[in-house]
């Protein structure tokens, strides 16, 4: 068979491990922040369907396909249904270029662990996707004809389009240390100094800004203003019932997902082992060497969702203005120097 | 017919149909989404061309950043969203005036498309695609990259100085 037919298989069947991944990582966010919150409010958070409460997320996605979707009136249907399939799209979308692992070789095929992970323009892609993001968002505020879900989307544009520019700019020190665009590359990097040349070491202040901004790329408290309770009822997907809603819902936990991983990648040495893999008698491209590589993968991104849901319930929200003072006279010049002085340490020190 | 060309037609063709939407459509919103799918289309065609920062950056600053203020400007005039576009005047020179107009566009394009000596060479595989292009910016095009630059931060502080004018 010719090279490009066992190509499209290869990221066909990735393609399809990963969404399955992503909506399986939503059911576990689902989970985890219901057991989190409610230990946090001093509950005990679901404990009825399945052992103690595990089969919840899943009970409830399918209470919202039994639920009934209703269309407002005078909404825009074609909008109003393209919304959220939008959102929940762009967010899968980014999953195309992000690695969870090193490659297995299998006979003289190298196979990535990564839909395309190699693709040199990774993170430019990644940063675009997250521009694109806002759409969804936006189109549901304005096709539900609600003035509260026009706020909302108004201000989760203004938001994500703010904060969009410092985490351009926080991610800018690590493509000056590393020299390279591709998300394999800038995990590589930190594997060197027996895998602990993390980013996080290297970029400190890029690291905080890099955080900041992704609580407010996807939304979440403190930054949640666009689906603020109190003052706009539910925000941009007030209109929205069954599995429309289900489908934010789905985008909103993929995109904590999304944002997690990519700390993960960017900051803190990826799938980098603590101790060097020889010590531990794995040769390069085996498979149980790509299986710890992903364990130790996997228990990083389990810890930044729990950070995510830590957050969420015990920091109060912030007034609009502080919001825009914050992402606009506080993070930008901060990153702005913090592209400086990495420049002229990388100029200088390499 | 082979994957290059399928891939290629496709892309296209979401470049054809969704122009044409952007063109025909008589709700502003939905001619300012039909432009949302030519850009990515022509994205999809930047990547076949082995231009894939163009690429990127064609999804960045088009869809990321200019269909956004688009969309921005026609949401925020509610006023607007729903009102049905109409040309104001439409009469028989006007239809005589643009359809020799067009045919005259149309030959040209036509007669160039057969004359000039399209290109052929397959391009060298590069190693990066990013690498160079930074380079170039750096040291063939230093000038007009920092003019560039200096261009959008006039357009900037322009921006900032109207709509703090009150």
């Amino acid at each position: 068979m010719p090279e490009i037919i066992w190509t499209i298989i290869e990221a066909s069947i990735k393609a399809l491990a990963v969404v399955g991944g992503i909506q399986l990582m939503a059911a576990l966010n689902v989970y985890l922040e219901r057991k989190i919150s409610a230990f946090a409010q001093n509950r005990i958070g679901p404990n009825r369907v399945g052992p103690f409460g595990t089969l919840q997320p899943f009970a409830d996605v399918f209470k919202l396909f039994l639920k009934e979707d209703i269309v407002p009136k005078n909404a825009d249907k074609f909008f109003h249904s393209l919304a959220p399939v939008l959102s929940l799209s762009i967010a899968i979308a980014v999953w195309a270029v992000i690695p969870f692992s090193s490659y297995v070789d299998i006979g003289d095929r190298r196979i990535y662990m990564g839909i395309a992970p190699d693709i040199n323009v990774g993170l430019l892609f990644i940063l675009a996707m997250t521009s694109v993001g806002v759409y969804g968002i936006t189109l549901a505020g304005w096709s539900s004809n609600n003035k509260y879900s026009l706020l909302g989307g108004l201000r989760s544009s203004a938001q994500m389009i703010s904060y969009e520019l410092s985490m351009g700019l926080s991610l800018i020190g690590i493509v000056l240390i590393t020299g390279s665009l591709s998300l394999n590359d800038i995990v590589n990097h930190q594997l060197a100094w027996d895998g602990w040349r993390w980013n996080i070491f290297l970029q400190p202040v890029g690291f905080v800004i890099f955080l900041i901004t992704a609580f407010a790329e996807t939304n979440r408290a403190p930054f949640d203003l666009p689906e603020a309770e109190p003052e706009l009822v539910g925000g941009f997907n007030t209109e929205y019932s069954g599995m429309k809603f289900g489908m934010f819902f789905l985008a909103e936990y993929a995109n904590m997902t999304t944002s997690s991983v990519l700390i993960v990648l960017f900051y803190l040495g990826g799938w980098a082992l603590p101790v060097p893999a020889e010590t531990l008698g794995l040769k390069d491209g085996s498979i149980a060497l790509a299986a710890a590589h992903f364990l130790v993968f996997f228990i990083k991104v389990l810890m930044l969702l729990f950070f995510f849901i830590w957050v969420r319930w015990s920091i109060p929200r912030f007034r609009y203005d502080q919001l825009m003072n914050l992402g606009w006279k506080i993070l930008l010049p901060i990153s702005l120097l913090n592209v400086l002085l990495t420049a002229l340490g990388v100029l200088y020190l390499k | 017919m082979n994957w290059y060309n399928i891939v290629f037609y496709l892309f296209a063709l979401i470049v054809l149909v969704s122009a044409a939407g952007v063109v025909f459509s008589r709700k502003m919103m939905y001619a300012a989404f039909s432009l949302l799918f030519t850009f990515f289309g022509v994205a999809g065609l930047y990547v076949l061309l082995n231009a894939d920062f163009i690429a990127v950056t064609q999804i960045m600053v088009y869809i990321g950043g200019i269909l956004i203020l688009i969309i921005f400007g026609v949401m925020l005039t509610s006023k607007f969203t729903d009102l049905e576009i109409k040309s104001g005047t439409t009469g028989t020179v006007q239809y005589v005036l643009a359809g020799i107009s067009t045919i005259i566009v149309a030959a040209a394009l036509i007669i160039m498309y057969l004359n000039v000596d399209w290109v052929q060479n397959p391009v060298p595989e590069l190693e990066s695609t990013v690498k160079p292009i930074g380079i170039l910016l750096m040291t063939k095009y230093f000038l007009a990259f920092q003019v560039a630059a200096i261009l959008l931060l006039l357009a900037f502080i322009g921006a900032a100085k109207i709509a703090r004018r009150k």
